[in-house]
């Protein structure tokens, strides 16, 4: 049951407890009580819009940044990763396997800050041996969500 | 006056007596809320379309064999196996055909001879009544009503067979009303048709992947002393967004499905070879989307229902297919003014019941297939027309 309520709240984060009930043929206090322990675990972390950036005057450049470093004795990745993460313009850290350690996702607003991020806080630490950064040309899709168009029913009028 | 002159098979086809609202739906169809389409609104799993991309890359785009190709009728009989645990001989029981409306002709053609009655349990797929004129035999109604949640009845199938009855046509789940057919009622029909050993059956279950009931699925296939007699219509459209593809599928006997494909061959050669390599890999990879988007139904559905019942509007719960059938009489209006002046005054286009059978007369058909945003309007807008005009 957790497993639907999320999958409704991830498709739509502005459902009400009340109108998560009526879909999924729910009593409100089951849904509530779910959300709750849900919020309380940690599962459930926030509620996120969805938004394409290139559409709006706002400037928004993102870089993917392949970051390859020495793990330390006693806590592994974990502590160069938090030293990264901690930084608000980091959207996204994550431990990856293959050719490099950290993929740090960086949202700035332009490649100037993105540059002096990469130059300033990242390859200055001492168990960094080397970054790799690309930038995002264009974005298809993100979340789940593609970002051309929206598509228009196209349907008949009526189909018996 | 033309002169012109159409058979009278096809003139015993009268012309829609809502033709007048369909006209109007057509003309206001930009600026209404449409709740009046019996097609899914996803679109087809890319997996799907990926797969008839590919097929025209590579120059598929010629006939295929008449009975559709091996590897989908291969897949269509594992598939109807691991569903219904019924054995489909891919070589000489599975024909593929141009989506479930041809199998039902075919299925009406080969069968049936001038004078035959078909039984047709109503409110039901317009269909049905068509087919049976245009080969020819005698529609023989019978009225399913929401006390027996719009199911046919052992008694009601009893009272309708004659010696000239040829064939019976069931559609579950059921369009319009969303009734399912449980083992428990079939077990009835099938004592009832094991009595009368001259009755075929067709069996039109496309729309059997969306089923809410969570019961296990249940179809006249099931029952082995019928085999013969029972011919099963299924199809892509429904549960894979796949409409446009025009892919469906006839299942029968051996001697039955060589009749059906004899009408096939001459009329129609094959079912276009892209869909048919769409349909194979959607059957392939697809069970994922299905799954997703019957749960989305799922809960449009308990929206729908809840609006419904909120109004005041009586319902039978839906346990399959995308719609639902309430009863509208509170309004003292038959379905088809009912659902002209809730077009011209709300704006949402929903179908008169009338036009499933004369017993729908006094419901309308409501479609959970468009966005939720839709629906969420247009039970607003509804809920409004009925508080303004209910007696």
């Amino acid at each position: 049951m957790q497993e639907k309520i999320l999958n409704l709240l991830n498709e739509n984060p502005l459902l009400n407890e009340q109108e998560i009930a009526t879909r999924l043929g729910l009593a409100l206090e089951e849904v509530q009580s779910q959300i709750a322990i849900m919020k309380e675990t940690g599962i459930l972390l926030g509620y996120q819009a969805v938004i394409d950036w290139e559409k709006t005057d706002k400037e928004m450049t993102t870089a993917m940044i392949e970051v390859r470093v020495t793990p330390q004795r006693g806590q592994g990745f974990d502590r160069i990763a938090k030293r990264l993460y901690e930084y608000p313009e980091v959207d996204s850290c994550y431990l990856m396997s293959g050719g490099f350690d950290l993929m740090v996702i960086l949202k700035g607003k332009t490649l100037r800050d993105v540059a002096n991020f990469v130059s300033d806080r990242i390859a200055p630490l001492e168990s960094v041996l080397s970054t790799s950064t690309h930038f995002i040309l264009k974005q298809y899709k993100s979340n789940g969500r593609i970002f051309a168009n929206v598509q228009s029913d196209d349907r008949e009028a009526i189909v018996l | 006056m033309s002169n012109f002159q159409l058979s009278k098979r096809v003139q015993s086809i009268p012309p829609s007596a809502i033709r007048r609202f369909f006209d109007l739906a057509n003309e206001m169809k930009d600026e209404v809320l449409s709740l009046s389409i019996g097609e899914p609104d996803f679109v087809t799993p890319w997996v799907a379309t990926d797969a008839g991309i590919c097929a025209l890359e590579h120059g598929v785009t010629h006939y295929s064999p008449n009975m559709g190709y091996m590897a989908l009728r291969q897949a269509i009989s594992d598939y109807l196996h691991k569903r219904y645990g019924v054995y489909f001989s891919p070589k000489t029981q599975v024909l593929c055909t141009v989506g479930g409306s041809e199998g039902i002709d075919m299925v009406m053609r080969g069968l049936l001879d001038p004078g035959d009655e078909v039984i047709i349990p109503e409110p039901c797929f317009v269909a049905y009544r068509a087919c049976t004129l245009l080969s020819g035999g005698t529609p023989i109604s019978i009225d399913c009503s929401p006390e027996n949640g719009f199911k046919l009845t052992a008694e009601a199938l009893e009272a309708a067979i004659t010696s000239k009855t040829k064939l019976l046509v069931v559609g579950y789940p059921n369009n319009p009303t969303g009734a399912v057919m449980f083992r428990e009622d079939w077990d009835q029909i099938a004592a009832v048709l094991r009595r009368h050993p001259h009755v075929y059956v067709l069996t039109d279950e496309l729309y059997t992947e969306l089923d809410y009931s969570g019961k296990p699925v249940s179809s006249l296939i099931q029952y082995p002393d019928l085999a013969e007699r029972v011919l099963y219509i299924g199809g892509f459209s429904k549960a894979y967004a796949m409409t446009g593809w025009r892919i469906g599928y006839v299942c029968a006997g051996e001697e039955a499905i060589a009749g059906v494909n004899r009408i096939h061959q001459y009329t129609i050669m094959s079912a276009p070879s892209v869909g048919q390599m769409a349909a194979l890999d959607a059957m392939l990879h697809a069970g994922e989307q299905v799954e997703m988007m019957r749960d989305a139904y799922n809960s449009r559905r308990n929206v729908v229902c809840s609006a419904l019942q909120k109004m005041g509007l009586p319902i039978y719960v839906p346990q399959g297919a995308f719609y639902v059938f309430p009863n509208i009489t509170v309004c003292g209006m038959d379905s088809n003014t009912f659902c002209e002046r809730f077009l011209q005054e709300e704006k949402v286009a929903i179908i008169p019941g009338s036009a499933f059978g004369a017993c729908g007369e006094g419901y309308a058909r409501i479609s959970y297939a468009a966005a939720m945003e839709t629906i969420e309007e247009a039970m607003v807008r509804l809920a409004r027309f009925v508080a303004r005009h209910a007696k």
